[in-house]
C-alpha cells in the first residue's frame, strides 16, 4: 500500500474521498490580515481558512509574500524590527495576536520547520529533547520515550537509533530536516507551518520528505509554503496561490491546477511567469 | 598647432628603462622580507634573550630552591634567596580575583549586546565598552590605588593599603571590554536559523540563549576567557601601583602581594646590577611570565579551532 | 513497511505534553526571562558606570591643577610649580620614532604577506609569529629594549631605545590591520591594473596602498594610542624620575607622560598633592588619546564602503 502512494500520490488525491471536505474543521482562519515591513506594504487583506487534518499549500512567485505569510501564522515575523500588523488570525477561536495570547504558548501549538534544516549543534537525541525539556519535562525515561515516538512520527528513526548521541550535523541534509521535523514533533503541535522544507534537499531526501508529510496529516494539520508547483499537487489538498502579498485564488488543489477561475493563476501553474 | 601625441612612440621610449624596472621588481620582494623578518627576529630576540641570561640564573641558583621553596630575598645582603613561588601565587590569586570579576560582567555584557539588546542601545553600548578598552593601564593603576582600595578599606577590615584585591578587581574591570567582545563576536556567528529553531518551540529568550546560543558559542566564549587570564598574568602597572611589594608566600588576598610583573619592575627600577643574581633571577621570572601566557594564548586559539561548531 | 509502522506509532496518539500545565509554566518561565534580562541589562551598564566614575574621579581631581602653567611649567618637586613640558615633549619625541618605524616594518611586512609570500610553511610561520607577538606581555618587550637596545646598543635610556621598544611592541597591531586593508581591496582594481601591463610592484604601488591608505592609518593611529599610554615597558628600560632637561635629540634621556603619572601616584603616599598632579596628567592623557581616536573614527567612516 505504501508502494503505491509512492509511485502515484496524484491518484490519492484526485479520489472522491479527498474533494468532499466542506465539513472539514477549520484550524487556523485569517481574516483582514494586513502585515507592513516599515513602509513597505508585504501583506494585502488576507483572508484564508487553513483546515484540520489536511496539507494547505501556499504557492506563488518568490516576493510574493508566502513566507511573511507563513511565519505570521506563528508569530515568528515580528522578529524583524518595524514589523507592523493589522487583522486577525483566529486559531481555534482564539486571536493569536490578542494581548494575552503569549507567543511562546502559541508556538507550542503551531510548531514550525524552516527552509534549510537547522538542527541545534548537539546530539541527536538533544536535538528532539530540546522542546520537551524547555516545557518542563525532566524525567529521563519519558523524555526517551518521546524522542523515540518523535522520531519514529519522522520516519528517520531506523536511520538513528544506534547513533542517538552523535552530533546531528553528521546526518545528511535530508536527515537533518527530518530531524527537525521530529523536533516539531516532540512538542506535539496541533499545526505544522512548513516553510519550503524540501529546498535544500536533494531530489531523494524531498521525495522522503514528500511522503512524511501524507503520513502526518493523519494527526497534524499542515500548511506548507513551496516554489515548486509538482510539490504542491502532489502533497496538498487545498492550496493558495499569492501574488504581490495577495491572495489571488484559494481553492481544491485538484481545481487550482486543472480548472482554475483567475488568469494569473493559470498563468503561474502553466510556467508563463515566476 | 598641436603636434600629436604618439601614446605607442612614448611607452617605447619608456621601455628602454626596463631594466631597470625589472630590477626593481626584483628587489621590491627581497626588500619587503626583510622588513617581515623583522617580526621574527623579534621573537628570537626576545627568546634568545630570556634563555640566555634564565641560564646564566640557573648557573647560580638551583632549579629547586626557585620551584619549590618559598622565600624569595633578591637583595638581601646576607643570604638572598630565589624561589618564584611567592611571586606565582601572587599573580594566580590576583588573576583569580580579576577572572571572578570580568567573567560574569564580560559574559552577561555579551549575552545582552548580543541577544536582548535593542538595535540602539547596543549603539550607545558598543563604544564605551570600546572605551573602557582603550584606557591606558596606568589609568587603571591610579584609579586602584587612590580611589578603589580607600573605599574597600572602608569595608574590608584589616585590607592593607597595598593589598591584592584591589588591583584584582580594577584588573577585572579592564578586562571586562575583551571577555564581553569577543564572547558578543562568538555569540553573533552563531545563525540565526538556529535561534530561529528553537523560539519555533515556544521557547523564551532566555531558554534560547543559555540552550542554544551559548552551548553553540561555547568554544569562543571560553578562549576569551582564557585570552582574559593570558591579559591578567601579564598586565603589570595596576599591580606595581596597587598591591606593593611584599614577597610573603601568603594567599591572603588583602595583604600586599606581588606578581611576577611587578617583581621584574622593582628589580629593574632598582639598582640591581646587572650581573648580579637578582638581575638574572628578574629573566628567569620574565621567562616563566612568557610561557605562562604563551600556553595561554596557544590555548586559546586551540580551544577556537578545534571546537568551533560546524553550522 | 517502515512507513506504516510510523503511522502506527503516531496512531497510538499517546500524549506526553500537557498543554495545561505548559500553560501554567509559561508565566513563570516568562517572569524569569524578563527579571534575567534587568539582571543582563544592570551587569552590561556596569561598564558605564565604571567609566563615568573613573571620569568623574580624575577629573574632579584635577580641578584647579590643569591649568596653562601646568602644561608649560618643567618638572619641579614642588607640586605648585610642577609641570609636564618635559613628559608632553618626550611623549611627542616617542611617536616621532613609533610612527615611522611602525608604518614602513608594519606596511612592509603585511604587503608582503598579502602579495607576495606564497601560501605555505613560511608564510604561516610568519603569521603565527606575529599572532604570538600580539600576546606577548609589554614587560617583556620592555626587557627585550633592555637588554638590546639600551645594553647591547649602548642607547642608554634614550628615546631611541625607548622608541623602538615601544616600535616593535606595537608592531603586530600595525601588521594585522594593514593586513586586513590589503585584503579588502577588491580584486577588480589589481586586474585593472594589470590588464594594463602595470607590473606587480606599480599595481601595488599605485593602486593597492592608495586604497587601502586609509584603513592602514586607523590600524596606525590606533597602534599609537597604544604606544602613548604604555607604561610597563618604559618602566622596565629605565626612564628616570629625575629632574631632566628637555629633550633635544633622539640620543637625549627623556620621560613620558605615563612615566609621569607613575612616579606621581606612587610617590603620593608621601606627598598627597601628587595624586592631583598624577590625576591632572591622566586628564591630559585622556583628551589625547581621544583625539586620536576621534581622527581613526573620522578616517575610518569618510573612507568606509566606497567600492
Amino acid at each position: 500500500m505504501s508502494l503505491l502512494i509512492k509511485t502515484n500520490p496524484m491518484q490519492q488525491q484526485q479520489s472522491p474521498f479527498n474533494t468532499n471536505e466542506s465539513n472539514k474543521r477549520v484550524v487556523l482562519q485569517t481574516r483582514a490580515l494586513n502585515l507592513w515591513y516599515g513602509e513597505n506594504h508585504a501583506l494585502k487583506n488576507i483572508n484564508l481558512p487553513m483546515t484540520e487534518n489536511e496539507v494547505t499549500a501556499i504557492i506563488g512567485p518568490s516576493g510574493c509574500g508566502k513566507s511573511t505569510y507563513i511565519k505570521t501564522l506563528n508569530r515568528m515575523v515580528e522578529v524583524v524590527p518595524n514589523v507592523k500588523i493589522s487583522g486577525e488570525i483566529q486559531y481555534r477561536d482564539r486571536n493569536i495576536f490578542d494581548k494575552n495570547y503569549l507567543v511562546e504558548e502559541l508556538r507550542t501549538r503551531v510548531g514550525m520547520v524552516f527552509q534549510k534544516p537547522n538542527p541545534f549543534p548537539k546530539s541527536i537525541f538533544e536535538n528532539v529533547a530540546y522542546g520537551p525539556k524547555i516545557h518542563g519535562i525532566r524525567n529521563k525515561k519519558i523524555l526517551k520515550e518521546i524522542v523515540e515516538k518523535s522520531l519514529r512520527g519522522a520516519a528517520i528513526w531506523d536511520e538513528v537509533k544506534d547513533r542517538l548521541n552523535e552530533n546531528a550535523y553528521g546526518l545528511s541534509g535530508g536527515q537533518q530536516q527530518r530531524l527537525c521535523i521530529a523536533r516539531c514533533l516532540a512538542i506535539e503541535p496541533d499545526v505544522i507551518l512548513m516553510d519550503e522544507p524540501t529546498s535544500a534537499l536533494d531530489p531523494k531526501s524531498t521525495l522522503k520528505v514528500e511522503e512524511l508529510i501524507q503520513n502526518l496529516k493523519e494527526n497534524y494539520s499542515i500548511v506548507i509554503v513551496t516554489h515548486n508547483m509538482q510539490q504542491a499537487a502532489r502533497i496538498s489538498d487545498k492550496t493558495a496561490f499569492f501574488l504581490n502579498g495577495e491572495v489571488v485564488e484559494y481553492d481544491d488543489t485538484n481545481i487550482i491546477f486543472s480548472t482554475p477561475n483567475d488568469k494569473r493563476t493559470e498563468d503561474y501553474i502553466t510556467g508563463r511567469f515566476g | 598647432m598641436s603636434k600629436t601625441v604618439n601614446v605607442k612612440e612614448l611607452i617605447q621610449k619608456k621601455d628602454k628603462l626596463a631594466k631597470v624596472k625589472a630590477k626593481i621588481e626584483k628587489f621590491i620582494p627581497l626588500f619587503l622580507f626583510a622588513l617581515a623578518s623583522i617580526s621574527i627576529l623579534t621573537t628570537v630576540g626576545i627568546l634568545s634573550t630570556l634563555v640566555y641570561e634564565t641560564y646564566l640564573f640557573f648557573n647560580e641558583v638551583s632549579f629547586m630552591q626557585f620551584f619549590t621553596t618559598t622565600e624569595l630575598r633578591p637583595l638581601s645582603p646576607v643570604e638572598p634567596k630565589f624561589s618564584i613561588l611567592p611571586l606565582l601565587v601572587g599573580t594566580i590569586m590576583i588573576t583569580l580575583v580579576a577572572m571572578l570579576v570580568a567573567v560574569p560582567i564580560g559574559l552577561t555584557t555579551a549575552i545582552f549586546l548580543s541577544e536582548y539588546a535593542s538595535h540602539n542601545t547596543r549603539k550607545i553600548l558598543k563604544p564605551i565598552i570600546e572605551v573602557l578598552a582603550g584606557i591606558p593601564t596606568i589609568v587603571y593603576g591610579f584609579f586602584a590605588f587612590t580611589f578603589v582600595t580607600p573605599i574597600l578599606r572602608e569595608v574590608v577590615p584589616g585590607l592593607q593599603s597595598t593589598n591584592a584585591l584591589s588591583p584584582g578587581i580594577v584588573m577585572g574591570i579592564m578586562i571586562i571590554p575583551l571577555v564581553a567582545s569577543l564572547s558578543e563576536d562568538a555569540m553573533n556567528s552563531v545563525p540565526n536559523a538556529m535561534r530561529e529553531g528553537a523560539m519555533a518551540l515556544g521557547a523564551t529568550k532566555l531558554e534560547v540563549t543559555l540552550r542554544v546560543v551559548i552551548p553553540a558559542a561555547i568554544s569562543g566564549i571560553i578562549a576569551s576567557f582564557v585570552l582574559g587570564i593570558s591579559r591578567a598574568l601579564g598586565e603589570t602597572m595596576i599591580v606595581t601601583i596597587a598591591s606593593g611589594s611584599s614577597k610573603n608566600f601568603t594567599f591572603d588576598i588583602t595583604q600586599s602581594m606581588q606578581t611576577m610583573t611587578a617583581y621584574i619592575v622593582e628589580v629593574t627600577s632598582g639598582d640591581a646590577a646587572s650581573g648580579t643574581t637578582a638581575y638574572y633571577s628578574l629573566y628567569a621570572v620574565a621567562f616563566t611570565l612568557f610561557i605562562f601566557t604563551l600556553l595561554m594564548n596557544m590555548l586559546a586559539r586551540y580551544i577556537a579551532r578545534r571546537y568551533r561548531e560546524a553550522y | 513497511m517502515n512507513d506504516i509502522n510510523s503511522i502506527n506509532m503516531v496512531e497510538e496518539k499517546k500524549q506526553y505534553i500537557n498543554q495545561d500545565v505548559v500553560k501554567r509554566k509559561m508565566s513563570k518561565r516568562l517572569l524569569l526571562n524578563n527579571i534575567v534580562k534587568y539582571l543582563f541589562l544592570f551587569a552590561a551598564s556596569f561598564a558605564v558606570a565604571v567609566l563615568a566614575i573613573l571620569l568623574y574621579r580624575v577629573s574632579v581631581d584635577s580641578i584647579g591643577w590643569l591649568n596653562l602653567n601646568f602644561l608649560t611649567n618643567r618638572l619641579s618637586t614642588n607640586p605648585d610649580r610642577a609641570g609636564i613640558i618635559g613628559a608632553v615633549v618626550g611623549t611627542v619625541w616617542l611617536m616621532i620614532i613609533v610612527g615611522p618605524v611602525t608604518m614602513i616594518i608594519g606596511i612592509g611586512t603585511a604587503i608582503y604577506l598579502e602579495e607576495y609570500a606564497k601560501r605555505g610553511r613560511l608564510h604561516s610561520f610568519i603569521q603565527t609569529n606575529i599572532t604570538n607577538l600580539a600576546g606577548v606581555p609589554s614587560i617583556v618587550f620592555g626587557l627585550l629594549g633592555l637588554t638590546i637596545f639600551v645594553r647591547v646598543f649602548g642607547f642608554g635610556s634614550s628615546i631611541i631605545a625607548g622608541g623602538l621598544t615601544m616600535s616593535l611592541l606595537v608592531l603586530p597591531i600595525v601588521v594585522v590591520s594593514a593586513q586586513e586593508a590589503i585584503r579588502s581591496v577588491p580584486y577588480f582594481l589589481r586586474e585593472a591594473s594589470y590588464g594594463m601591463g602595470a607590473t606587480k610592484w606599480q599595481t601595488i604601488k599605485n593602486v593597492v596602498l592608495p586604497s587601502a591608505l586609509p584603513s592602514i592609518l586607523t590600524g596606525l593611529i590606533l597602534a599609537l594610542s597604544r604606544a602613548i599610554g604604555e607604561t610597563a615597558p618604559l618602566v622596565v628600560i629605565g626612564i628616570p624620575a629625575l629632574l631632566i632637561p628637555i629633550p633635544g635629540s633622539i640620543f637625549d634621556n627623556f620621560t613620558a607622560l605615563p612615566m609621569q603619572i607613575y612616579y606621581w601616584t606612587i610617590d603620593s603616599v608621601l606627598v598627597d598633592e601628587y595624586a592631583n598632579l598624577a590625576a591632572a596628567t591622566i586628564v591630559v592623557l585622556l583628551i589625547i588619546l581621544f583625539v586620536m581616536n576621534s581622527i581613526a573614527i573620522i578616517i575610518r567612516n569618510k573612507f568606509q564602503n566606497r567600492y
